[in-house]
């Protein structure tokens, strides 16, 4: 049996794969601390839990008011926080790779900007952020602006093909202009209203329920195996362009798929919980660093992007007293320092 | 003899402008076909619309006679690797996972390192002397190393034709000879058939069999190198003034410039 350096692979009838222990760490121990700190944020409250009664409870046993909390109230809150950052992390490592620029992201792109264009002409124009029009017609709104503006970064940017480059500074002006459109239905909106905008622009996970969870629960299930499907292109289009094409791989088509799920993934998180910030430019890059990969990991992208929002969650619930912070405004505040210390750190240069 | 590759009245270019005009080209299975010309004279363009990577305007590239635009890009994959000028890897990825790329179109997405791919990346990792850098990063490698790492992938794809975008640019000499040798050797003991562009005329006739030289996006001559490479070719392809020897170790044109300083 020849060996080509560390490169391990398992192998089940016609089914094989590389194996890199590394990503794998980072899959197994993230996920365990996933799960850990999703159990705390349900455990506290007004009414804490010990973290026994919680496993209790998601066990399927426990006492019937902690069954309430935990199942009713808390856990679909924390669900919502796990598969909007792993959907966001996904997106934004699908996105750097097909760029092949870290820059690249969601946010960057327009897509998140997008969605807030739609959330927030719902909010300004009815008035509503509770009631049937703003659970129904704000994440349908937020869904249809961050595919209306991601797919016009798309058209814009397509000239005999998608280049990364050009995406990034199509990105960049569309995500401007949305950003602007934005700023101008708040100001044009009633005070209160634009208050309430501005919650769900800095992306808030309060009063989550289960209605957010399925949307984005179901988006990730079709999407999460697409991705991992197509990984083996994106892997392949991290190099030029000639090299891409002599590899046999049909470039724009390779790309345009890849896009298009990462638009997806974008826009249904957002849909949920507004913009959250950073997450998705961010979190990627701790999982390539982490795992000491050359491309961003997906499976370790989406477990570190959950990580960080369940986390900011935590935080923004319980570290400034009675009051609950949006969870948009911690993520960036916990991230980029853990980033920065990464790139610092890191032998590697940060190369835009 | 069979010709594996052919152009057949080939037309290439970009807008209006044609790069490639008008050019038939044989290739001929198991033989080393070196394209030599001044710069812009369309060797990069004719390279790369060989291996379907630019569109033909005109006239046809024929893979094993038929159309290359109407195989599918992976089937041509399997039988036609392509080495592009200054190639780009991503930061941090290491020679073992630059070279396994190579394997892309025998995969799929649930087989992605078969026995078969392992033994195909352990087999181009030795032949090119880059098995006991498996783990190194290509971003630490020394020019010589890096280049000898994409061929190395080239080879692990396993396509008897190869395509090779000026593979010494950038090298010394002694690394260009490294590189060479090993075509050679492709050549000689695995009988793969390759086209290359090289910029060095000498060492463009010490190591291909058949030599196309290029102007203005046509053909001027080709054959072989004792033919082709001539005081006459010299002035009217490239406008240089020059003598042609005989190669002291291999018997091959040699050229020698002769330059401002040394005309009389």
């Amino acid at each position: 049996m020849s060996v080509v350096g560390a490169r391990r692979g398992v192998r089940i009838g016609p089914f094989s794969w590389p194996v890199r222990w590394r990503p794998l760490l980072l899959v197994v121990v993230g996920s365990a601390l996933l799960v850990l700190v999703m159990a705390v944020n349900i455990g506290l409250g007004d009414f804490p839990i010990t973290l026994g009664q919680v496993f209790d409870v998601l066990l399927g046993g426990g006492e019937t008011r902690h069954q309430f909390i935990v199942l009713d109230l808390r856990l679909p809150r924390s669900l919502t926080a796990v598969f909007v950052g792993a959907a966001l992390a996904l997106a934004g490592a699908i996105f750097q790779s097909i760029a092949r620029n870290p820059l690249a992201s969601p946010d960057i792109l327009g897509v998140t900007w997008g969605a807030s264009v739609g959330a927030v002409s719902v909010i300004t124009f009815t008035g509503a952020l509770t009631g049937s029009v703003a659970e129904v017609g704000i994440p349908l709104a937020a869904l249809g602006g961050g595919f209306f503006f991601g797919l016009l970064v798309y058209v814009l940017a397509w000239r005999k093909g998608i280049e990364g480059f050009r995406m990034v500074l199509v990105g960049v002006g569309i995500a401007a202009i949305a950003g602007n459109l934005t700023t101008y239905l708040l100001t044009v909106g009633d005070v209160t209203d634009a208050g309430r905008a501005m919650v769900w622009i800095t992306g808030s996970l309060n009063g989550r329920g289960w209605e957010h969870v399925v949307p984005v629960g179901i988006a990730l299930a079709v999407l999460m195996p697409a991705a991992f499907v197509c990984a083996h292109l994106l892997g392949a289009l991290q190099f030029g362009d000639d090299t891409v094409r002599g590899l046999g791989v049909r470039l724009n088509g390779a790309r345009s798929v890849l896009l298009l799920i990462g638009i997806a993934l974008a826009s249904v998180a957002t849909a949920a919980s507004g913009p959250i910030a950073f997450v998705a430019l961010a979190a990627p890059q701790v999982a390539v660093r982490l795992a000491a990969t050359a491309t961003p990991p997906l499976l370790g992208s989406a477990v570190v992007g959950g990580l960080l929002v369940v986390g900011s969650d935590l935080i923004a619930r319980t570290a400034f007293g009675g009051f609950e912070m949006p969870v948009g405004v911690v993520t960036a505040v916990l991230g980029a320092p853990y980033l920065m210390y990464l790139l610092i750190r890191g032998r590697r240069e940060a190369r835009v | 003899m069979t010709v594996r590759l052919q152009a057949a009245d080939l037309r290439v270019g970009y807008g209006d402008r044609m790069i490639v005009d008008g050019l038939d080209l044989d290739i001929v299975g198991g033989t080393v076909t070196c394209v030599i010309g001044p710069n812009g004279c369309g060797k990069s363009t004719l390279l790369r619309a060989l291996g379907r990577l630019l569109p033909a305007r005109g006239g046809a590239v024929l893979l094993d006679g038929k159309r290359i635009d109407q195989v599918p890009t992976r089937e041509v994959a399997k039988v036609l690797g392509m080495l592009p000028q200054a190639p780009q890897a991503p930061e941090g990825l290491t020679v073992a996972d630059l070279v396994a790329r190579g394997r892309q179109p025998h995969q799929a997405w649930y087989r992605q390192w078969s026995s078969d791919d392992e033994a195909a990346v352990a087999e181009a990792l030795e032949l090119t002397n880059m098995d006991s850098l498996a783990d190194r990063t290509v971003d630490e490698l020394s020019g010589g190393q890096r280049q000898r790492a994409w061929i190395s992938m080239a080879l692990a794809q396993g396509t008897d034709l190869l395509l090779l975008d000026e593979p010494t640019t950038y090298l010394d000499l002694a690394h260009q000879i490294d590189v060479l040798d090993l075509v050679q050797r492709l050549h000689a003991e695995m009988g793969r058939t390759v086209v290359m562009v090289l910029h060095d005329l000498n060492l463009a006739a010490r190591y291909a069999e058949h030599l196309v030289a290029m102007k203005g996006g046509r053909i001027v001559v080709q054959g072989p190198p004792s033919v082709v490479l001539t005081e006459e070719m010299l002035l009217e392809v490239f406008g240089l003034d020059a003598r042609v020897v005989e190669d002291p170790v291999s018997g091959t044109p040699l050229v020698v410039p002769i330059g401002h300083r040394h005309r009389v």
